[in-house]
């Protein structure tokens, strides 16, 4: 997910953005959850046309979500986007294509 | 008056959301005891089979082929010892809306919660479910919610989850992402409070019955293409709503197959662990959620679960992650289908347990699942191998959770693990002993009984061991 921004520019009244919540700080998790978690806060992140005027990065401001929710959170992401991908790449899956080929075609006979 | 929405007064009002958010009050089939009327229950949606094929026909739902692997099947007989080898046949449910089996959960609940009047629905998953939710939200016209727990708190989101929340807001919903930790939960409950919308939970009656049409669908479909009865179904169990659901489809259609269920072993790894939420390559159909689920239904997000697995399991059994994906890469080599790799986790199984069978029985694996960018064996496998995963062939035995995926560097090597089902059914029966404070009653005996697909005598032989 692109979390990149200018730090030069202004976010604008709708602009479609990201901000980010802590739900819980680390001292108000769960008791039930392992030491690693418990000493992180929760975090949460929610997308919407920002509310104010303006702001920078880091600002606290208000969204309004696709179903019309408000939301206050510290602006983290304009116009964020999906950057996920198929990854490098990975030659054990060619193995695995030949082998199992070979045990039910014949693995020979192309050459 | 200001509503108090710190973390401890909004799980003490658990019930009172729920009870409004599900449109049903779950202590209608209590008995005040262990003992809960499951059939009442699944019976109080009001919807009969018929009426569940038809909303998932208005859906454009359901009707998947039921596929024979003549292939994989073929090299199930190569490996296996003479005249076994039983014919595989895989239910494509990628083919469905959204490109999951889930969607028949979420057809249900949406078609109700529309008919109720509820103005949205909201979803906690980081699974198929919320684009399945998204997609027949976006048909009935209901906004659409679905609450994500995605990042470690360095932000690295699992590809699988990051792909699920792209399909989810191309379906036009709002998707609301969280870092790991189970307090997820809480959110959720302050949204369906301040919303006002439906819980499209995985966990309802109206979402297991959605599922039934898919056993239904797998015993009509044997009959028709084969002249004759499945002899298993392999189902990918995770929070046991698909094995449950399938299971009584099947039975509704008068259909016994062995029922097995199976899990990718994440054995060693914690759900709620920061720094080990990157490190799986499987977010669901692992025995993380598997076995709890199994062994302790009622930790779900609803009251009641209706997803109650160990009523209709005969066996249970795991998978190791690099057996998984070398069978994901061998269905795009052999048949020509490229599918998601978390919904070929029964088909991993049913690959070894087709050497166990005779060539003449049929093995039907009850699902696949879409594939795309983040969701697919390459992705999966070049991040664990970017978060220092070792992954190499050798014996998938000797793979460890977290530190290696190690794929078959033959076939032969890939089996089914089988887990203890009187263990696992011991485990239930204790679980549900810890909830009282006094003698089981005989309601509650019988009732451990039909959870455990068991008999009273086992159930007495299981609480006398505890005394």
């Amino acid at each position: 997910m692109n979390r990149e921004f200018s730090a030069n520019n202004l976010v604008v009244l709708g602009d479609w953005v990201q901000v980010e919540i802590t739900v819980l700080e680390p001292d108000e998790r769960a008791k039930n959850i392992p030491d690693d978690t418990k000493q992180v806060p929760l975090q949460m992140w929610v997308k919407g046309y920002m509310q104010n005027e303006s702001a920078c990065m880091g600002d606290t401001v208000t969204v309004k979500t696709r179903v019309g929710r408000l939301v206050e959170g510290r602006l983290c992401a304009v116009n964020p986007c999906f950057e996920h991908n198929f990854g490098g790449f990975i030659p054990e899956l060619l193995k695995i294509d030949d082998d199992v080929k070979a045990i039910v075609f014949g693995g020979e006979n192309d050459d | 008056m200001m509503i108090d929405n710190s973390y401890q007064a909004v799980m003490a009002r658990k019930n009172q959301i729920m009870k409004s958010a599900v449109g049903m009050d779950y202590s209608d089939f209590e008995s005040g005891s262990i003992a809960f009327d499951y059939e009442a229950m699944m019976a109080a949606t009001g919807y009969t089979l018929d009426m569940v094929i038809k909303t998932q026909a208005e859906f454009a739902i359901g009707n998947t082929p039921l596929i024979e692997l003549k292939n994989i099947t073929e090299l199930s007989r190569k490996l296996a010892p003479s005249g076994k080898g039983a014919r595989i046949f895989v239910k494509d449910e990628a083919a469905n809306l959204s490109g999951s089996f889930k969607v028949r959960r979420a057809a249900t609940s949406i078609h109700h919660a529309k008919r109720m009047g509820y103005k949205g629905v909201i979803s906690a998953t980081s699974g198929n479910y919320g684009a399945a939710v998204a997609a027949c939200a976006a048909k009935a016209g209901l906004k659409c919610i679905v609450v994500q727990e995605c990042f470690d708190s360095h932000h690295v989101g699992q590809p699988e989850i990051v792909e699920k929340a792209r399909k989810c807001e191309a379906l036009g919903a709002e998707v609301v992402q969280l870092t790991v930790g189970p307090e997820l939960f809480y959110m959720f409950l302050r949204m369906l409070e301040d919303t006002g919308y439906f819980n499209a939970s995985l966990y309802t009656p109206f979402g297991i019955a959605g599922i039934e049409t898919l056993g239904y669908e797998i015993a009509t479909q044997c009959r028709a293409q084969l002249g004759k009865d499945p002899d298993m179904v392999v189902c990918t169990n995770a929070g046991g709503g698909n094995l449950t659901g399938t299971a009584r489809g099947l039975y509704k259609a008068d259909c016994h197959p062995t029922i097995v269920a199976a899990s990718v072993n994440l054995k060693g790894l914690h759900m709620a662990s920061d720094t080990q939420f990157n490190l799986k390559s499987f977010t669901t159909g692992h025995t993380g959620f598997g076995v709890p689920f199994s062994t302790y239904p009622d930790r779900s997000d609803v009251p009641r679960s209706a997803a109650r697995p160990l009523r209709y399991m005969d066996r249970y059994v795991t998978v190791n992650q690099g057996e998984v994906f070398y069978i994901t890469e061998a269905l795009a080599a052999l048949e020509g289908m490229e599918k998601g790799p978390a919904g070929n986790t029964s088909l991993a199984a049913a690959f070894a347990l087709s050497q166990q069978l005779d060539a003449d029985k049929c093995i039907v694996v009850q699902e696949t699942e879409y594939t795309g960018a983040g969701k697919h064996v390459n992705a999966q496998l070049s991040f664990a191998r970017n978060n220092g995963i070792d992954i190499h062939f050798g014996n998938p035995h000797e793979e460890v959770a977290g530190k290696s995926i190690i794929l078959p560097s033959h076939p032969s090597l890939i089996s089914a693990t089988d887990f203890d089902m009187r263990h696992l059914r011991a485990s239930l029966i204790k679980n549900a002993l810890a909830t009282i404070s006094h003698e089981p009653t005989d309601n509650d005996i019988l009732f451990l009984a039909a959870e455990t697909k068991t008999d009273v005598d086992f159930v007495k032989e299981i609480i006398n061991e505890t005394k």
